[in-house]
C-alpha cells in the first residue's frame, strides 16, 4: 500500500520588540538569569498585565502579509496549567478570539505550486527557562524569557512532504523578516516549530491519529524529523498496530523521537477569558494604516529586480535573502549604481566580509553611499576593480572614506596612456620568451605580461587600458 | 480631646492646625491595638517602628501638607501588597512572603500622608463571609467577642469599629466591604470596578474585585476615595472615575433624588428588625426631599449562583501561581515536583480555599464550561441589565447589606451553601461593577449593628456618598461605639 | 448533575490538590448539593444572549513599547523558599 503523510505545522515566532508583552521589561537574549525581570513577569501575587501596543501591530502587521482576516474584536485567554517555567500557572494567549484567522501562504517546491492555509494566528506570551544543574540536583528557573511575546501561527494539515514543510517555513521567515516583526532566529529560539502528523493510505480522506513533535531547532531537524515520524507511523500500522496520539520530542542526537510524559498529553487547560486585559477593537483606519505602510516583501522585490534591473534570478535570490541587503542594494541603484554592479559587490565583497566576521547584514557599518562611491571611482576609471576590493576591505568595518583613504594610499588608477605605453614596452623587452610564446599562440602568456605590467605600475593601472596597449605592442 | 472618637478628617484637621501631632495620633492607635486586638485579632501585622519614624518623618511636612487625611493612621488589608512588610492574605501558603513592590492604592496612600499601622486580618485569599477562615485565628465582632465581624474585610471593619485606626483599606469582590462594614457598625464602600487599581491587590476573583474604605462616616469615605481613584497605567482595567472631587459634593441636599426600593429584596430571609431599619433610612431620607419608588428586581435568585461560578473560576486560575517555587511556603516533604506542588497546595490552602478551587477547576473543565462558566457570564449579562432598567426608574437602589446581624463564631462555617446564600444582597453590585455603599442604620435588640445598602449606577460614588452623608446628618448610628473596646 | 468520587479526584488533580478518603466523600456531597443548588441558573433563558466576560466597555489599553528599568534581582528572589543568589530552583524539571 502506498501512504500519504499529513502534515500540518504550529510555529511559534518570537516578535521583535523591545519589550515584553505585558511589561516593560527588555526582551534582550541573553543576560543573567532573572535579570530581566520585574514583579509583572515573574507572577508575583497582585500583579497585573498591560498589553504593548507593537506587539499588537506586529501581529496584525504578520496577519495581513499572511493574507489573513483580522479579528476586529480580539480578546485574550488564559491557559490554565503547572510547570515551573510558567510562574503565572497559566499563559496569556488567545484561544476564542485569535487575531487574525483563515490565512493563505503560496509555496513553491521542485515537484509543485500550492497553497498552504493558515487556521489563526494569535498572541501569547513565552515561558522561562528551565536548566538542570546536576552538582545540586536541581532544575533552575529562569525566567528572563517569561512574557517575551509570541505570535503562534497554526497551518492546517496541507503539507504532504518535508520539502513543503521547508518552504513554507522559508517564505514565513523571510516574510516576517521584511516585516521586521521578528528575527526568525532558530538557533535563539525566535522561530520554533511543532509538527503534528499523521499518516493514511493513498486516496482516503480521512486523517490518520496525529503524534505532535516538539523540540525541532533546525529545519534539517524538521525534514528529518518528519521523514522519520512518517515512517514509524507506516511501519505501526503496517504491523498492525495503533498509532497512539501522543506529543513526541525530536532526539537531535539519536535521529529518533520518542514519547514524553503521558502526563504531558492528558491535559485539560481549563480556558477562560483572561479578566486583566481589556478586548481589542480595531478600526478600519488603524488596518488601512497598517496596509499602507507593508513593506514590499521578498517574493515582490525578486519580480521587480529580475523586471526592472534584468538581474539573474540567482542574484535576486541572494540579494533578497535579506532584508537588510536590499535595502542595501536598492539604496545603491538609487545613488546610481549600475544594478548589476551593486549586486556583484553585494554578492561577493559583502557578503564575503560578512562571513569572515561572523555578522548579520543588520550589523555592517558600511553605508551604501561608500560603496557607491566606490563602484562610481571604478566607472570613473580612477581605481582599477582590484584596488577597490582593498579600498572595501580598508572602509567596510568604519564606513570610512573611500576618496581620502584612495588619495592618502596614492592608489589611483594610472590612466595615462604614455606611462602604460612606457611600462609595456618595458615588459616586453625583459621577457622575450613570453613575447615569443605569445606570438606562438601561448595565450597564456598574455596574462603573465599583463600581470608584469601591473606590477611596474603598482597595480594602479586600468586594466584595459594595458591590455588594449599590450595587443597592440605584441602584433606589431 | 479622646482622639479615638474623631473622624479621620476631625483627625485630619487637628493634625493641619497643629492641635495634635502626627506621633500623638500614632500612639493613640497603637496604644488602641494593645489594649485590644489580643482580644479582636484583627491584625495580622502591626508595624510599630515603621509606624512611628513614618509619623516623626510626616511631622516635618504638615504645613505643606495638601491632603485632609495627612497623617492620620490607618491599616491595610492583608491581601493588597506592602513592600518588604509581610502579606500573607491570612493564607499558610504565603509563609512571611514580604512582596517586592508596592500596590498602587499603597503608593497613592503614602503621597497624601497616610501612616499605616500595619496589615488586617481577613478570611484566607478573601474568601469568607465571617473573618474565620484566617490561618491567623478568627477575628472577633468588637460589639460582641462571640460574634464573627463579617469577612472577608473582618479585620479592617473590626480595627475601625474598635478605635485602633481612623480608616482602613479593603476589598470587596462579593461584599467583602460592605458586609463587615454593617456587622461593625461602620461605614464601607465598594467603589465603581475599575476606578481604583486592583494593582498589587492579591487576586481573588479579578472581573469583581475592588479596593475601596472602610471608615467612621461617608465624608470620610469620600475623602479616601478621592485619593484612591484614577487610572493606573499598570491595571488596564482602569478607567478615570469621572466624578471631581467628591468630599465637596458632600452636600447634604437630597431633594428630587429618586431612590428605589427593589421589592424583591425585602422578602422571604430577611430578618424583621433589618428590614424595619433599612426602610427607615429610606424615611430618613423622604424627610430631606428624597421621593421614593419601589421597583423590581427580577433576578435575586440567580445572582448567587452565578456569582459563585464566576468568582471561583477565577480564584482557581489566579491561586495556581501558589505552588511553593517563587515565594511564600513550601512543604516540607516531599519527592519530586509534581508532589512538591501537591503537598505545598494541599497543606497550604485551608478548606473553603480548597472547596472553591475545585469549583473552579470543575466549572472550566472541559465537559462543563458551556453549562456553568458560560452559562454564568450571560446570567452576569441578564443582572447587569436588570440594573439599568432599574436605573432608569430611579438614581440609587436601597437593599439590606446582609440577611441579618452577625452571626455567632463558628456558625456559619458548618454550611458553606448557607453561607453563600447570605451573600444574595452584595454579589450583584460586583457581577455588574456597580458602586455599592454600606452605613449603619439602627441596632436589633441584641445590640448588634445593622447596615443599610445604597447602590449608585457606574460612577454614581458622588450621589451615593451625599445620600449617605445627609441620612449621617439626621441620625447618629455611625457615631455610636462598641462598649467590647475601651472608647467612652 | 451527578458529582462522582472519581470527578471530585480528576478536577483535585487538575488543580494538583490531594484528598484524603474521608476528604473527597465530604467534598463530593459538598459539591454535589452546590452544584445541585446551581441549576437554578437553567432555569432563565440566555438564548442568544452574549456572555459578559468585561462589564465595562474599555478597550485597546495598551502600553507605549519602552523599556523600563528590570527589578533588583535580589529582591525579586528573596521571597523564594529554596534560597539561590540567581534562579529559582525546583525538584528536577527537565526531561
Amino acid at each position: 500500500m502506498t501512504w500519504e503523510t499529513v502534515i500540518g505545522l504550529e510555529t511559534h515566532v518570537e516578535l521583535a520588540t523591545k519589550t515584553k508583552i505585558f511589561c516593560s521589561c527588555t526582551t534582550q537574549f541573553g543576560g543573567d538569569p532573572n535579570t530581566h525581570c520585574c514583579p509583572v513577569c515573574t507572577g508575583m501575587p497582585g500583579t497585573l498585565p498591560v498589553l504593548n501596543k507593537r506587539v499588537l501591530e506586529f501581529a496584525v502587521k504578520a496577519g495581513l502579509a499572511l493574507n489573513c482576516a483580522i479579528t476586529r474584536y480580539s480578546k485574550f485567554d488564559r491557559k490554565n496549567y503547572f510547570y515551573p517555567d510558567l510562574p503565572k500557572a497559566y499563559q496569556i494567549s488567545q484561544l476564542y478570539l485569535p487575531i487574525a484567522r483563515d490565512g493563505a501562504v503560496p509555496i513553491h517546491t521542485a515537484a509543485s505550486d500550492k497553497t498552504i492555509r493558515i487556521h489563526e494566528l494569535h498572541m501569547e506570551e513565552d515561558a522561562g527557562k528551565l536548566i538542570h544543574d546536576p552538582w545540586i540536583d536541581q532544575t533552575r528557573a529562569d525566567y528572563n524569557r517569561c512574557g517575551v511575546p509570541l505570535i503562534e501561527i497554526v497551518t492546517e494539515p496541507d503539507f504532504r512532504t518535508a520539502d513543503e514543510v521547508i518552504a513554507y517555513l522559508e517564505k514565513l521567515k523571510e516574510t516576517l523578516q521584511y516585516l521586521g516583526v521578528s528575527d526568525c532566529k532558530m538557533q535563539e529560539g525566535s522561530l520554533r516549530c511543532d509538527v503534528n502528523l499523521s499518516v493514511r493510505p493513498m486516496g482516503s480522506e480521512k486523517l490518520g491519529t496525529r503524534t505532535e513533535m516538539k523540540n525541532l531547532n533546525s529545519f534539517k531537524a524538521i525534514a528529518r524529523a518528519i521523514d522519520y515520524e512518517a515512517k514509524r507511523q507506516i511501519e505501526l500500522i503496517e504491523e498492525g498496530k495503533r498509532v497512539v496520539q501522543e506529543t513526541r520530542r525530536w532526539d537531535e542526537n539519536k535521529d529518533a523521537t520518542y514519547a514524553m510524559r503521558s502526563k504531558e498529553n492528558a491535559q485539560d487547560y481549563r480556558y477562560f477569558p483572561e479578566p486583566d486585559i481589556p478586548p481589542i477593537e480595531l478600526t478600519e483606519e488603524y488596518l488601512d494604516e497598517l496596509r499602507s505602510a507593508q513593506p514590499e516583501l521578498g517574493e515582490a522585490k525578486r519580480a521587480r529586480y529580475q523586471a526592472d534591473y534584468g538581474l539573474p534570478e540567482y542574484d535576486c535570490q541572494m540579494i533578497t535573502s535579506d532584508r537588510v541587503l536590499a535595502a542595501f542594494f536598492e539604496a545603491l541603484v538609487e545613488l546610481g549604481a549600475p544594478p548589476k554592479q551593486g549586486a556583484n559587490w553585494i554578492m561577493g565583497e559583502v557578503l564575503g566580509a560578512l562571513s569572515a566576521r561572523a555578522m548579520e547584514p543588520k550589523e555592517m557599518k558600511l553605508t551604501p553611499p561608500t560603496l557607491a562611491r566606490l563602484i562610481a571611482r571604478v566607472a570613473e576609471g580612477k581605481l582599477n576593480r582590484n584596488t577597490a576590493v582593498k579600498v572595501f576591505e580598508a572602509v567596510f568595518d568604519t564606513d570610512g572614506d573611500v576618496d581620502a583613504y584612495v588619495k592618502e594610499h596614492g592608489l589611483e588608477q594610472v590612466n595615462d596612456d604614455g606611462l602604460v605605453r612606457e611600462a609595456c614596452a618595458r615588459v616586453l623587452e625583459a621577457h622575450p620568451q613570453s613575447v615569443t610564446d605569445y606570438r606562438g599562440g601561448k595565450e597564456k602568456a598574455f596574462g603573465f605580461l599583463v600581470g608584469q605590467v601591473m606590477r611596474e605600475l603598482k597595480g594602479k593601472a586600468n586594466p584595459q587600458t594595458v591590455n588594449a596597449v599590450l595587443r597592440e605592442l605584441l602584433t606589431q | 480631646m479622646k482622639l479615638t472618637k474623631l473622624t479621620a478628617l476631625e483627625l485630619g484637621g487637628a493634625i493641619k492646625k497643629g492641635e495634635v501631632s502626627v506621633k500623638e495620633a500614632a500612639q493613640a492607635a497603637l496604644d488602641a491595638v494593645s489594649a485590644q486586638d489580643k482580644a479582636l485579632n484583627a491584625f495580622i501585622t502591626v508595624t510599630a517602628e515603621r509606624v512611628l519614624s513614618r509619623a516623626e518623618q510626616l511631622q516635618a511636612g504638615v504645613k505643606d501638607a495638601q491632603s485632609p487625611l495627612y497623617g492620620v493612621p490607618m491599616a491595610i488589608k492583608d491581601n493588597i501588597c506592602t513592600r518588604g512588610v509581610k502579606t500573607s492574605c491570612a493564607s499558610k501558603i504565603l509563609g512571611d512572603f514580604a512582596p517586592p513592590y508596592d500596590a498602587a492604592v499603597v503608593d497613592k496612600l503614602a503621597q497624601a500622608g497616610a501612616v499605616s499601622l500595619g496589615k488586617l486580618n481577613m478570611d484566607e485569599f478573601a474568601m469568607g463571609s465571617t473573618s474565620e477562615t484566617s490561618f491567623y485565628g478568627p477575628v472577633k465582632n468588637p460589639w460582641d467577642l462571640e460574634r464573627v465581624p463579617g469577612g472577608s474585610s473582618g479585620g479592617a471593619a473590626a480595627a475601625v469599629a474598635a478605635g485602633m485606626g481612623w480608616y482602613a483599606v479593603g476589598s470587596d469582590t462579593g461584599g467583602s466591604i460592605r458586609q463587615p462594614a454593617s456587622y461593625c457598625g461602620v461605614t464601607g464602600m465598594k467603589p465603581t470596578y475599575g476606578t481604583v487599581s486592583r494593582y498589587g491587590l492579591i487576586a481573588y476573583a479579578s472581573s469583581l474585585d475592588q479596593i475601596g474604605p472602610l471608615c467612621r462616616d461617608a465624608a470620610d469615605c469620600a475623602a479616601i476615595l478621592d485619593v484612591l481613584q484614577g487610572k493606573d497605567a499598570k491595571d488596564g482595567t482602569t478607567l478615570d472615575g469621572q466624578y471631581g472631587n467628591l468630599l465637596a459634593g458632600l452636600t447634604g441636599d437630597v431633594r428630587g433624588l429618586k431612590i428605589g426600593l427593589p421589592v424583591d429584596c425585602f422578602g422571604d430571609g430577611l430578618d424583621g428588625e433589618v428590614k424595619a431599619a433599612v426602610l427607615a433610612v429610606a424615611d430618613v431620607l423622604k424627610a430631606r426631599g428624597a421621593e421614593i419608588v419601589e421597583l423590581s428586581f427580577p433576578v435575586m435568585e440567580y445572582v448567587v449562583p452565578a456569582y459563585y461560578i464566576i468568582a471561583a473560576a477565577e480564584a482557581s486560575s489566579n491561586l495556581s501561581r501558589f505552588d511553593g517555587v517563587k515565594y511564600g511556603w513550601r512543604a516540607e516533604e516531599y519527592e519530586g515536583l509534581a508532589d512538591l506542588y501537591r503537598k505545598t497546595r494541599t497543606q497550604g490552602f485551608g478548606a473553603e480555599v480548597k472547596r472553591r478551587i475545585l469549583l473552579g477547576t470543575f466549572v472550566l473543565s472541559s465537559g462543563y464550561y458551556d453549562a456553568y462558566y458560560k452559562k454564568a457570564l450571560q446570567v452576569k449579562a441578564v443582572i447587569k441589565d436588570a440594573f439599568d432598567k432599574a436605573f432608569g426608574q430611579c438614581d440609587l437602589l436601597l437593599s439590606p447589606v446582609a440577611p441579618t446581624t452577625a452571626p455567632r463564631l463558628g456558625e456559619s462555617l458548618s454550611d458553606p451553601l448557607q453561607m453563600y446564600l447570605s451573600d444574595v444582597y452584595t454579589v450583584s453590585v460586583n457581577l455588574a461593577g456597580l458602586p455599592g455603599l454600606s452605613m449603619p442604620c439602627g441596632f436589633d435588640g441584641k445590640g448588634l449593628p445593622i447596615g443599610a445598602q445604597l447602590i449608585g449606577p457606574h460612577f454614581g460614588e458622588g450621589v451615593l456618598l451625599n445620600a449617605a452623608h445627609t441620612f449621617q446628618l439626621d441620625t447618629d448610628w455611625h457615631k455610636r461605639t462598641p462598649k467590647g473596646g475601651d472608647l467612652a | 448533575m451527578n458529582i462522582t468520587p472519581e470527578l471530585v479526584e480528576h478536577i483535585a488533580d487538575l488543580s494538583r490538590l490531594e484528598l484524603e478518603a474521608e476528604e473527597k466523600r465530604d467534598m463530593t456531597a459538598e459539591l454535589e448539593r452546590i452544584v445541585a443548588y446551581m441549576a437554578v441558573l437553567d432555569k432563565l433563558d440566555t438564548e442568544g444572549v452574549e456572555p459578559m466576560s468585561h462589564v465595562f466597555p474599555v478597550k485597546n489599553v495598551l502600553r507605549e513599547d519602552e523599556v523600563e528599568p528590570s527589578q533588583d534581582r535580589a529582591e525579586l528572589l528573596a521571597g523564594s523558599p529554596v534560597p539561590d543568589r540567581e534562579a529559582f530552583l525546583v525538584p528536577k524539571a527537565v526531561e
